[in-house]
């Protein structure tokens, strides 16, 4: 985040009851969130500060302000920006610099009670480690003429700087701007007092800063929009020149000075500037004309691009990503060069050079790679039956690289993402989808001649599946070499246990955008020695530092875990009985409730855009693609509902259940609790923990007797998904591809969301009063936990089996697992219902040899078939 | 005997030609002892109402000497200042041990005894005094955010009861001894704020003042305090003190930490200190970092111009600050930048208007 600067500081008005009716009224009712929203409004808009004011006799403006002042503190996109606490009594201003962490300003003194009072209170502001608004006050009165303005705050200036001690850059005068063509002649040169006043007061004051009301100015012709902000922006235009440098403006009530009509921007001239008598009555005359007119101007698509040569315009439409000109551009082309070939060797290419370039600089983001990676596809594919005609051999290619996303796991959208980046790079990519067995995978690199094979998986048996590739490999004496990524892989595991399985180089590759440099340093001939050399050097290193961790890590048995486990009071907790029990289907979900319940963050890191939603909209750097995106991402959301390409379909069910002394959770056919219908078994938390902390278990959060229960889910957005895809595939569209799976993902994650909230609120009903905003929802504050199979509290996904099986997830839901325990559709989400309020997220971590035996008997399978399913969390190495 | 004149002209003096150099970890030291519950409550406390293990500024009445062994050590190890053992003394913090009325007496106790090992250490070398500094920590309470998650207006602690509470600190370390005052570890900068607002209320009621140092916290990789403010946004807040330094400690390891020392490093104009963790917490809460990884972190910082002021927070010991005090050594300090004159403003980021 860079530092904000600025030349002419926008303090945002509208939270001030003062001037809005509309503020005050939600104070007034206390309707606060709808108030934040207002300040929310105002950021958004542009304000670079936010203007404060609860003065109103029938306010408690003391309470009102410390109230809404802590509330936006936990607000980050109103909180970023500074506040002015804005009021005429001291009491609220000291409330009110009692509530903010930033530097604030406090608006305002002044010299109107005296000396000793003023000087008083700004000892006490610079305590609090405030700026101040100094009005052009005094014993006297309020300061109209230049004269009075400059003589005030020249007073003030001096007595802040040399008594108190006051930083001088924190002083900011309010000399006062008055309404001007109100028919009393007096009144006529107040905009110019002012703009005299504010020049001579920057230089007698060094440092200080100029701010004011500006609406004041226009009072007389409220009612009158257009001329307003007319006189606004030329008020502004002249008191900036003479240094106001601040000013409580609604930047939407502000004409750009140019674009004011010539007649109307002079005859305005004439009133700020007092230039002639009837000044007045000539603003008026045309005043009415203006009233009804404004209205602004047609956003024009700018298609100057068109006019350039076809070379120019092909690498215009690549780095911009549009497709709406291509085939004719491309036929253009193709209708100059000898060969068809051509075209892709010539134009393309140096396009596509131009995209990879700024794509390493960071000048570009995934998403507009994708969108252009989609714009060379069409053209290529426009191009091929041509190059076919002519029977010629390829383009040289950077290299071929075969992908694979491995057996049991069907997640493909990193893969994908890798696949059209190389692509752009030139690389030639050999993409075999999802599910891949081990043996097609080394069957297709030895059938096309590959020079890399790059494995991707989401889930942890996937890891597994890795290690097994590549001892494939080995075995089959091969040498390419071998790439993995994913959401579980890591370098580290890729350095412990896939390395040393296989001889030749075994990478990790973080992300999308580390996936060229890989490549080609592993294809360059000058530089591939020394890259491997580097590469096997670091996770030598990485190994030895996890051999050395191993040794000296604390353990302890999986006894004393189980004795560390949190105690919980199970004789006062109140166990509420779910409305039903046994499951319940939910056939064609509307999509249109799951909207709001979307969380964008992950949406964006899908695309590698880092950054919270909303923020990353405003991103300095991410900014403008974040927004391209997220408009995409709308329409194409609209789209999906409005013409049902996907379906949701989930099922629920609640169960009696205790839990065991050894960590699973027995579930009951029925109340009585004499025969079993399944069980789970979890796996405990294995770390020397201080006292006051506890070794968690999910099965901890169960009662051990009596009544309890807990409940299961799977839900999916998926269905019906693969029709558009194909679609999509058919146009050579992979970014509508990626874009359709990363919407679906973020559907069927709001999907859990808001069942969890239904079976919170009805279904289950333990807290049926709940009352949370999205922002709470997506922070998890709320009671009871979801956990997923798979992921850090329950890390074993083969539990997956039993809940299948007891929610009929495939004949209810359509939810099929895979070999590896991948749910498909793809767009899925299933786990744990627990109700009680000590539940809380955890990762398990460690699982020592142990817990491990253990665990192989409760499940009635061999230690090794143990190890396996638990191997990404294995603190050990099996024999 | 030295006076607190002549210690601070020294520091002044001495701050300018080379890197000083603070203490590291206390609890991580007094865990070492392995005490128990009878430790802590000496024959002084035998009937207290409620468990005061853990309650580690009260070893400064009831176990001063493990303390005083400490001091010593790090004062060994080459520290310059040592920092009070009164992380939690505030009557706010001490709530929980039902211990209010006792905080007053902890951070005499604590700084009388710092100053005691600091005055022999002293003796022992004239040309090099010993420095106290009264340490007051963020209290386990949070004046801008809400503990409860239904009611984000909420507060559970005030602006006023916090400036109450740190002024009467503040007044025990210095009349124990102290020869400067450092606000640390803080996660919420109005803490800090109502903590600074206190001392400055003390120093003009009695009319003398010692130098302040500010420490602040970022709690994760994303550089922002447990409030959300940015570093320079930290900075703007508690700039008005005019402090002897700002900086950063706790939370972070030296990798994690560097960038949020430059960062702070281009935008203040006073000293820039830092004292980081050993490494990040492991999965045993314990931490990894060895004196000769730290050591060989703030070198490159040191040497990088980053830093006037190092030391060690939690996992450090005094072999970590031996290390570092050996690596900095004849390393130019940073050279104090002169800013132009802003407005320096902040909400959760910095907001600067040129004058």
């Amino acid at each position: 985040m860079t530092t904000q600067q600025a030349t002419f500081i926008n303090i945002g008005e509208r939270t001030n009851v003062a001037g809005s009716a509309k503020f005050k009224r939600l104070i007034a009712e206390e309707q606060y969130d709808e108030a934040l929203s207002v300040a929310l409004q105002q950021v958004e808009n542009g304000a670079n500060v936010i203007d404060i004011n609860m003065d109103d006799a029938m306010l408690d403006s003391e309470k009102a302000m410390v109230r809404f002042l802590n509330l936006i503190a936990a607000e980050p996109d109103i909180a970023r920006v500074p506040v002015m606490i804005d009021s005429s009594k001291w009491s609220v201003i000291e409330a009110g610099l009692q509530c903010v962490q930033g530097k604030a300003i406090v608006n305002s003194i002044s010299l109107k009670e005296g000396k000793e009072q003023f000087v008083e209170q700004a000892k006490k502001i610079k305590r609090y480690g405030a700026a101040v608004v100094v009005m052009a006050f005094d014993e006297k009165g309020q300061a109209d003429t230049k004269e009075r303005k400059v003589e005030i705050c020249k007073r003030s200036y001096d007595v802040l700087v040399n008594e108190v001690g006051f930083p001088p850059e924190d002083i900011i005068f309010d000399p006062n701007i008055f309404a001007v063509a109100t028919g009393i002649e007096e009144h006529n040169n107040y905009a110019v007092d002012f703009i005299e006043a504010t020049r001579i007061i920057r230089e007698q004051c060094p440092h200080c800063h100029i701010s004011g009301g500006l609406s004041n100015v226009s009072f007389s012709f409220r009612g009158n929009n257009p001329v307003r902000e007319a006189m606004h922006s030329v008020f502004l235009y002249y008191a900036v020149q003479a240094g106001m440098d601040m000013g409580i403006v609604n930047p939407a009530q502000l004409e750009v000075y140019d674009e004011i009509p010539k007649e109307l921007r002079e005859r305005v001239e004439d009133v700020i500037l007092n230039r002639r008598d009837d000044a007045t009555d000539r603003l008026l005359e045309i005043a009415d004309e203006y009233k009804s007119k404004g209205g602004s101007k047609a956003a024009t698509i700018d298609l100057s691009w068109r006019e350039k040569p076809v070379a120019e315009r092909l690498s215009f439409a690549l780095v911009k990503g549009i497709d709406q000109f291509i085939t004719e551009d491309t036929e253009e082309a193709r209708q100059q060069f000898d060969q068809p070939i051509e075209v892709i060797e010539g134009p393309l290419m140096d396009g596509m050079n131009v995209v990879g370039d700024l794509f390493g600089a960071g000048k570009m983001f995934l998403p507009q790679v994708v969108k252009s990676a989609r714009v060379m596809k069409k053209a290529v594919a426009y191009l091929m039956p041509f190059i076919e005609e002519g029977k010629e051999a390829g383009s040289e290619s950077a290299g071929k690289v075969l992908m694979a996303t491995v057996k049991g796991d069907v997640h493909d959208i990193g893969k994908n993402i890798v696949g059209v980046v190389l692509q752009c790079n030139n690389f030639e990519v050999i993409d075999l989808g999802v599910m891949v067995p081990t043996q097609d995978i080394l069957q297709a690199a030895n059938d096309h001649k590959v020079d890399i094979i790059g494995l991707s998986g989401l889930i942890t048996p996937s890891l597994e599946e890795m290690v097994n590739v590549a001892k494939e490999m080995k075995r089959l004496n091969m040498d390419i070499p071998l790439l993995v990524g994913g959401a579980t892989t890591s370098k580290v595991h890729t350095a412990v246990k896939i390395d040393p399985n296989y001889q030749h180089p075994t990478i990790h590759v973080l992300d999308a955008s580390r996936a060229v440099g890989v490549c080609s340093n592993l294809l360059s001939p000058v530089k591939r020695a020394q890259y491997e050399a580097d590469i096997a050097q670091e996770y030598k290193k990485v190994r030895e530092a996890r051999a050395k961790k191993q040794k000296t890590g604390n353990k302890i048995s999986i006894e004393e875990a189980r004795a560390a486990r949190q105690p919980i009071d199970w004789q006062t907790f109140k166990v509420v009985k779910p409305a039903f029990l046994g499951t319940k289907t939910f056939d064609d979900y509307p999509l249109e409730e799951l909207v709001d319940r979307i969380d964008w963050t992950p949406f964006f890191r899908t695309w590698e855009l880092a950054g919270n939603y909303p923020k990353i909209l405003q991103d300095e750097v991410v900014g403008e693609t974040a927004r391209n995106l997220f408009d995409d991402a709308q329409a194409m959301l609209k789209q999906i509902i409005a013409e049902k390409w996907l379906t949701a379909k989930a099922v629920i069910g609640f169960w009696p259940a205790n839990a065991t002394e050894d960590d699973s959770i027995r579930l009951f056919k029925d109340e009585d609790r004499r025969e079993d219908l399944a069980a789970f078994h979890m796996v405990r938390q294995q770390i020397p923990k201080a006292e006051g902390r506890y070794d968690n278990c999910l099965a901890d959060y169960i009662a051990p007797s009596g009544e309890d229960y807990m409940g299961g889910f799977a839900v999916t957005a998926g269905h019906g998904i693969d029709v558009k895809l194909a679609e999509f595939e058919a146009e050579h569209d992979d970014y509508r591809s990626i874009l359709l799976k990363a919407l679906a993902d973020r559907l069927a994650e709001a999907f859990a969301e808001h069942m969890h909230e239904r079976v919170r609120k009805e279904f289950w009903g333990y807290a049926a009063d709940e009352n949370l905003d999205n922002d709470a929802l997506i922070k998890e504050q709320y009671q009871g936990i979801r956990p997923a199979p798979g992921y850090p509290a329950c890390p074993e996904h083969s539990e997956k089996v039993t809940l299948f099986d007891i929610l009929n997830a495939p004949a209810e839901a359509g939810i099929e697992l895979t070999e590896g325990f991948a749910m498909t559709p793809t767009a899925a989400v299933s786990g744990f219902y627990f109700a009680h309020p000590e539940a809380k997220y955890f990762g398990v971590g460690r699982v020592e040899k142990d817990q491990a035996e253990d665990y192989a008997r409760r499940k009635g399978i061999s230690l090794s078939e143990a190890e396996t399913l638990l191997s990404p969390v294995l603190g050990y190495d099996p024999e | 005997m030295s006076t607190r004149e002549d210690r601070l002209a020294y520091l002044e003096a001495e701050s300018k030609k080379r890197i000083i150099v603070l203490d590291g970890a206390m609890g991580t030291m007094i865990q070492r002892y392995k005490l128990e519950e009878e430790d802590y409550r000496g024959e002084r406390f035998a009937d207290w109402k409620q468990d005061v293990k853990g309650n580690n500024d009260l070893l400064s009445i009831t176990k001063p000497d493990v303390i005083k062994e400490i001091h010593r050590e790090y004062l060994e190890a080459g520290a310059d200042i040592l920092g009070t053992n009164t992380f939690s003394s505030t009557t706010i913090a001490q709530a929980d041990y039902a211990m209010e009325d006792l905080a007053y007496e902890m951070n005499v106790e604590s700084a009388r005894i710092a100053r005691e090992v600091a005055d022999e250490m002293t003796a022992k070398t004239p040309d090099r005094p010993r420095l106290v500094a009264g340490a007051m920590g963020p209290t386990n309470r949070t004046c801008s955010i809400s503990p409860d998650v239904n009611d984000p207006g909420y507060r559970n602690v005030s602006f006023d009861e916090l400036r109450i509470a740190y002024k009467s600190a503040a007044q025990g370390l210095l009349e124990g001894g102290s020869d400067i005052l450092i606000v640390e570890t803080i996660f919420d900068t109005l803490n800090a704020k109502a903590a600074l607002f206190a001392i400055e209320e003390l120093f003009d009621e009695q009319g003398w003042r010692v130098p302040i140092m500010i420490s602040g916290t970022l709690t994760d990789a994303s550089g922002r305090t447990l409030s959300g403010q940015t570093a320079e946004a930290f900075w703007n807040s508690i700039r008005h003190v005019n402090p002897f330094s700002v900086g950063l400690n706790c939370a972070l390891g030296a990798d994690l930490m560097r960038p949020h020392i430059a960062a702070l490093s281009s935008v203040a104009d006073v000293r820039v200190s830092t004292y980081p963790n050993a490494g990040l917490p492991n999965e045993m809460g314990g931490y990894d970092e060895t004196p000769e990884e730290m050591g060989e972190a703030l070198k490159e910082w040191a040497q990088s111009g980053l830093i006037n002021v190092v030391g060690g927070c939690c996992g450090t010991t005094p072999a970590h600050i031996k290390v570092i005090a050996d690596s900095v050594k004849g390393i130019t300090p940073r050279q104090v930048p002169e800013l132009d004159v802003k407005m320096r403003l902040s909400g959760l980021e910095p907001f600067n208007v040129a004058s």
